[in-house]
């Protein structure tokens, strides 16, 4: 399929097809000129996304459409979980007055270097959204709003937002959580390779930070967290030291990979059981990373 | 082996599917309408027809993107790499490392390790030989030379994986690589921590790696790039074909 033919014909009916996706038409035409042959399924979403600003319309497949809406609930519940520490907080020394509004965020964080950390995820998060809103168009699911979340868990972590160490500890399942979700997925878009291509940038960018949570917690307290996932103290799959998120880590402690068993492979002594287990981090189903989803969404909000 | 007749077509299109699989703006395009010619000499090499390239004759490595083989090769042959310099790192890292560094980096070279050796046993007849390295550029006694060459490692490996995962035609292949791609993030954010806190994810610092911080997106690039930033850490000559 050819875009610029596509591009040509649309444009016979509608004259303003280069305006409608770019006001800048120069732009666009030298940018069109560049392309030869394309097909639709190998369009990455930000394509996808131009189309359907432009005509309202999807060209993604349903299980794709899927996957996406998927992938967009849990980018809705990291963007909100971060937002609601970095609004809460600005309001609060906004004006180096006690603020009258309603935050329950009562921690503070404990450098600068910190807050920019949780600023920059929330912003890739952010970002996600409105990536996968601007894919999905008109198939994109309802929003969900903050009010829709329960970053407590129902009691759980009812600190997560009075202690930071209980607010680290809930980022790193999310980002761990989020890492196994995108690879969970990835056979399923393998139809569409320009979506898929962009689900692995957003997959790795999901591991950069929870590399970057669990350097986090190590500098907030006495405990080591590996930037990468290990086993757990007592050689459990779950090295966070949170047993309410063994869920999140369940098989991650896989030492066969590719029918080969990675303990000792090529006579490598150094390759323990630890790092066959860090090598490699695992995918999640979506039925188990939907159940750990719920814990953070209100009753009559929860996925399906 | 035959070669595909327009296979020179074939490769024009890919570097255009590159084109359009990053967010389309602007300031992409620019930035690709001067990428240039760079990694032309390790695909041209892919361009003679009616050879054979069979490694003990051409002395070299060769990557038949024609199928899965080829991308996991490819991928062979940058754990390769990567193992190739954390074992070096690891045997004796810089003495300004720390005693977390050490360890860290230590790890690290056995997940390199790891992933060669899954590689070369998947592949079993069909891997590709032992590359050998050059790494004269590198100060192995110096904290800086070691840190921003794994930066730099990491972070290509990122994109490579992110690259090459849709050319990838059995799902159980790219279940693997999704595995590895996610640990070697890691690495990268750990690593980019250590050179600038706070890097972990900057996003704006890896667009000539393909990446899209207004989108929120890691980088990505082609094999053909990726080899042309890794050749210089390459002796053994590398032939791409059917890219």
């Amino acid at each position: 399929m050819n875009i610029v033919n596509i591009l040509e014909e649309i444009e016979k009916v509608d004259g303003e097809v280069y305006e409608r996706l770019n006001p800048r038409r120069a732009a666009m035409k030298s940018f069109f000129n560049m392309g030869k042959k394309i097909s639709l399924a190998a369009m990455p979403l930000a394509l996808g996304s131009m189309f359907q600003k432009a005509y309202g319309q999807t060209t993604l497949p349903s299980g794709v459409v899927d996957v996406l809406n998927f992938a967009l609930a849990l980018e809705y519940l990291e963007y909100h979980f971060y937002n609601h520490t970095i609004v809460g907080i600005t309001k609060k020394n906004q004006d180096g007055t006690t603020n009258n509004n309603v935050t329950d965020v009562t921690f503070t964080f404990p450098n600068a270097a910190s807050q920019a950390a949780i600023t920059t995820i929330r912003d890739h998060e952010k970002a996600h959204v409105d990536l996968l809103v601007g894919a999905l168009g008109s198939s994109a699911r309802t929003p969900i709003a903050y009010a829709d979340t329960d970053f407590r868990a129902g009691g759980t972590f009812q600190t997560v937002y009075s202690d930071y160490n209980t607010f680290l500890a809930v980022a790193q399942g999310f980002e761990d959580t989020g890492v196994r979700a995108y690879k969970g997925q990835a056979a399923n878009l393998m139809a569409t390779p320009g979506v898929l291509q962009t689900a692995l940038q957003i997959h790795s960018v999901e591991a950069r930070h929870a590399s970057h949570i669990r350097q986090m917690r190590t500098a907030a307290g006495s405990t080591v967290y590996k930037p990468w996932v290990s086993l757990g103290a007592s050689g459990q799959a779950n090295d966070s030291g949170v047993a309410a998120v063994d869920a999140v880590y369940a098989g991650e402690d896989l030492t066969v990979q590719a029918g080969a068993n990675i303990v000792g492979i090529g006579s490598f002594s150094g390759v323990t059981k630890a790092v066959a287990v860090e090598s490699f981090d695992e995918p999640l189903s979506k039925a188990s990373v939907v159940t750990i989803a719920n814990l953070f969404l209100q009753p009559g909000k929860k996925l399906s | 082996m035959t070669m595909k007749n327009n296979e020179l077509e074939t490769k024009n299109e890919l570097q255009e599917k590159s084109l359009f699989d990053k967010t389309v703006g602007r300031r992409s395009f620019l930035q690709y309408a001067g990428a240039g010619a760079a990694g032309i000499a390790l695909v041209a090499a892919g361009c003679k027809k009616d050879r054979n390239f069979d490694t003990s004759v051409m002395g070299g490595a060769t990557l038949d993107f024609k199928n899965d083989t080829g991308v996991l090769n490819y991928a062979y042959a940058l754990e390769q790499l990567e193992a190739a310099f954390y074992v070096k790192v690891a045997s004796a890292p810089p003495s300004s490392f720390t005693a977390a560094q050490k360890a860290y980096f230590q790890d690290i070279q056995f997940h390199e390790i790891a992933h060669r050796e899954l590689f070369k046993a998947a592949l079993t007849t069909s891997a590709i030989g032992s590359l050998e390295v050059d790494f004269s550029s590198i100060d192995f006694t110096n904290a800086t030379s070691v840190l921003s060459t794994a930066m730099a490692f990491e972070d290509l490996g990122v994109a490579a994986y992110n690259g090459a995962g849709p050319r990838l035609k059995d799902g159980n292949f790219l279940l693997l690589a999704g595995k590895i791609v996610s640990v070697e993030a890691r690495h990268a954010a750990y690593v980019r921590d250590l050179v600038s806190n706070g890097s972990f994810a900057d996003l704006n610092s890896l667009a000539s790696l393909g990446a899209n911080n207004s989108a929120g997106l890691d980088a990505a690039l082609t094999p053909d790039k990726v080899l042309a930033v890794a050749s210089k850490y390459i002796k053994t000559k590398i032939n791409v074909i059917n890219l």
